[in-house]
């Protein structure tokens, strides 16, 4: 085992953990794999744990969706086919389901529930700015994510649920979003906004406000946001109290998070923040789960010895070949190529290992997946991966 | 063609994780060391524009990394404090009081704000003729499309107001191909391929922006060549592993399979690399840059890889 690398003995496993809660909420920077780390582990949890396990993504590869058995998934929660597991060779004790977060039917759904009466509800979504801002605003993505897992959640439909996050351009986004969407609610500004509106009185404080706001965006526009504002405070004390249940909900023993991460240094570097973004906010941080690792071997330093002696000395060394294997200038080629090729990536290796040190410091369970050479096509390709992950 | 540090202003895309910071900031770096008076800007907080350079965190002010080259970072608070001074000319603070919680509703409440107000930054660079050219480095591209489109959104939406008097030379700056691109940057692998080809569609069908390039990154060099190869495949049989170990004075299997690895990661890649190639719509110029085996990502990785563009570039 690699220097620095923590033995199993001094961490928890997986499995430990996902047995001992019921949301799993995966995140890290785009392209570390979390989608596929979400999935791995939703199987992984149905084969040995047993019960009702969903997992839910943000935009799912249509190669993961068949590595699932499934032709696509959507909105709608979808059962992984026993047919699929059968063809991996295995017998799962629970199900494995799986569903996609479609923002814009989810915000529908949301409004659908909190609208006072169908004629506020449909006055919303015939509004301009609703399908904008529940496609554009900024934090929407988060708040829906989240607010879909405590709506799955508390339906008791699942065991556990095991959540993919959004790609936001800030990790902790989506934490703050249930929060942020209370105070949006609940802020001066949108009382300020919409009360020229009810009362066309503009107190001193406020006028040169809406003077700007006026200049800037018109104020056919303005009373379009006010409009929708305006509507949507009919379903403020919903909507406010449904925000602080989802926080409450991450905040949650029974929740956990996963950072996933590759050994890159951008990645690493927003691994590192978020974790000290859980941390401060008393979030748990259940695990870390690195992808894509070089094999360990690359750190051997007997083999790089041999590598460097191959790079060197390439004629020497392929001269005391067996000559069946080629032209002898040809053989000394290929030594110096596969040399080379180790030093090259040793480089990259040992980079990896000291950012890991960096990083493994801080949760119970680190689990290490290793570079697969090909990609993901199917359930067994998928549970291989899991393997990894799991113990 | 026009080439691609020609144009004034290109915006780099692609997936999380493909080094799409590290592209834009060599082509700033290429654009600099070519003479060119160049500004690099990024859109998100992460601040990791500073390391590309080894400079401390940029602001909102541009500030020169190195001869030539200028770099700052999106706020686009600071940007509408700029708006509204430079463009309507109206004496600030004082009047609107609370500007950061006006700002924040503006921003938040009404779709495409935030946006046009990056956007129009970099439009406005281009159009005051401040800089030869303007790098961005935009969002992943998951958001550059709702980026771009941001101008004709707000058209849409706002009927009347100087926000909609801007959109009109925002869009003939973005729209005119001579000014205005985007380069994607990819890397061999099967999602960054896939979402490479869905963001060329997007752009054409969503936006009046031009795909000036794709940028192939991290592509791994080709060890052997045929007959290489099926002396490599021999030497992994147990006697050669034996007489190259003790040739070498130290276990050859590791160094064997390392080569291998390399090898299928090199062939499983290649395919991708085709599809890409088949999929993109003809006359989009692909750059390859090599993966650097590299112990850090500073300026001397950010110079190295401004080596590989240029030389694609033809430079």
């Amino acid at each position: 085992m690699a220097r620095g690398q923590p033995t199993s003995a001094t961490s928890g496993s997986l499995e430990e953990l996902l047995s001992a809660k019921e949301i799993v909420i995966c995140c890290g920077s785009g392209g570390v794999g979390k989608t596929t780390t979400a999935a791995a582990a939703g199987a992984m949890a149905a084969i040995h744990l047993g019960g009702k396990v969903l997992v839910v993504t943000v935009d799912p590869a249509r190669r993961l969706a068949n590595a699932l058995g499934l032709e696509a998934f959507g909105n709608v929660e979808t059962r992984v086919p026993d047919e699929a597991f059968a063809d991996a060779g295995v017998e799962p004790r629970g199900e494995l389901w799986a569903a996609m977060l479609d923002t814009k039917q989810s915000w529908d759904d949301l409004v659908h529930r909190h609208a006072p009466d169908a004629e506020t509800r449909d006055a919303i979504r015939a509004n301009p700015l609703y399908t904008n801002i529940t496609g554009r605003f900024v934090q929407s993505h988060d708040y829906i994510a989240m607010e879909r897992l405590y709506e799955i959640h508390t339906s008791g439909r699942y065991d556990l649920v095991i959540v993919d996050t959004p790609p936001t351009r800030n990790a902790i986004d989506f934490l703050e979003a249930p929060e942020r969407m209370a105070d949006f609610f609940s802020s001066r500004l949108l009382r300020w906004l919409t009360v020229p509106y009810r009362s066309r009185l503009v107190n001193a404080a406020t006028r040169p406000f809406y003077r700007i706001a006026d200049t800037i965006l018109g104020s056919a526009f303005l009373e379009d946001i006010a409009e929708f504002f305006l509507l949507f405070q009919t379903m403020y004390d919903g909507f406010v109290e449904r925000a602080r249940a989802v926080q409450r909900t991450l905040e949650d023993k029974r929740t956990t998070f996963v950072v996933v991460s590759t050994l890159e240094s951008a990645p690493v570097r927003e691994a590192e923040y978020f974790m000290e973004a859980l941390d401060d906010d008393g979030y748990h941080l259940g695990a870390i789960v690195f992808n894509k690792v070089l094999p360990n071997y690359l750190l051997d330093t007997k083999a790089a010895k041999a590598a460097k002696a191959m790079a060197e000395r390439p004629d020497e060394i392929a001269a005391a070949l067996p000559e069946r294997l080629g032209d002898p200038s040809d053989v000394a080629r290929v030594v110096d190529e596969v040399g080379n090729s180790f030093l090259n990536f040793r480089v990259v290796a040992a980079r990896e290992s000291e950012q890991r040190k960096e990083l493994a410091a801080q949760p119970d369970v680190i689990a290490s997946v290793p570079y697969f050479d090909a990609d993901i096509h199917d359930l067994a390709g998928l549970l291989r991966l899991g393997e990894q992950l799991w113990s | 063609m026009l080439g691609l540090l020609e144009r004034k202003l290109l915006f780099v895309t692609g997936k999380g994780g493909v080094g799409k910071s590290t592209v834009a900031a060599a082509l700033g770096a290429l654009a600099a060391e070519r003479g060119k008076r160049t500004l690099i800007c990024e859109t998100d907080a992460k601040g990791n524009l500073a390391d590309f350079f080894e400079v401390g965190a940029t602001e909102f002010e541009p500030t020169e990394v190195f001869d030539g080259l200028f770099a700052m970072s999106m706020d686009t608070e600071e940007s509408l404090k700029e708006y509204l001074r430079l463009q309507l000319k109206l004496p600030l603070v004082a009047r609107i009081g609370p500007l950061a919680r006006t700002f924040d509703f503006v921003a938040n409440a009404a779709p495409g704000v935030k946006e046009i107000l990056t956007v129009g930054k970099f439009c406005f660079e281009v159009r005051e003729r401040n800089y030869d050219l303007v790098v961005v480095d935009a969002p992943a591209s998951g958001h550059i499309v709702g980026q771009l489109a941001a101008p004709d959104a707000i058209k849409e939406l706002v009927q009347v107001g100087l926000v909609r008097d801007q959109t009109g030379w925002m869009m003939d700056i973005l729209g005119d191909p001579n000014k205005t691109g985007v380069v994607v940057v990819a890397a061999p692998e099967e999602m960054p391929v896939q979402e490479t080809i869905e963001l060329a569609d997007r752009l054409e069908t969503e936006t009046v922006v031009d795909l000036a390039a794709v940028v192939v990154n991290r592509v791994l060099p080709e060890l052997f060549n045929r007959p290489e190869e099926e002396i490599f495949e021999q030497m992994r049989t147990d006697e050669v592993v034996e007489a190259l170990t003790d040739a070498a004075g130290g276990p050859a299997r590791p160094v064997l399979d390392a080569a291998e690895l390399a090898v299928t990661l090199r062939r499983s890649r290649a395919g991708h690399l085709s599809r890409l190639r088949d999929e993109l719509p003809d006359g989009v110029p692909l750059l390859y840059v090599p993966y650097l085996f590299q112990r850090s990502h500073g300026v001397r990785a950010t110079k190295q890889i401004a080596g590989f563009l240029g030389e694609e570039l033809g430079y």
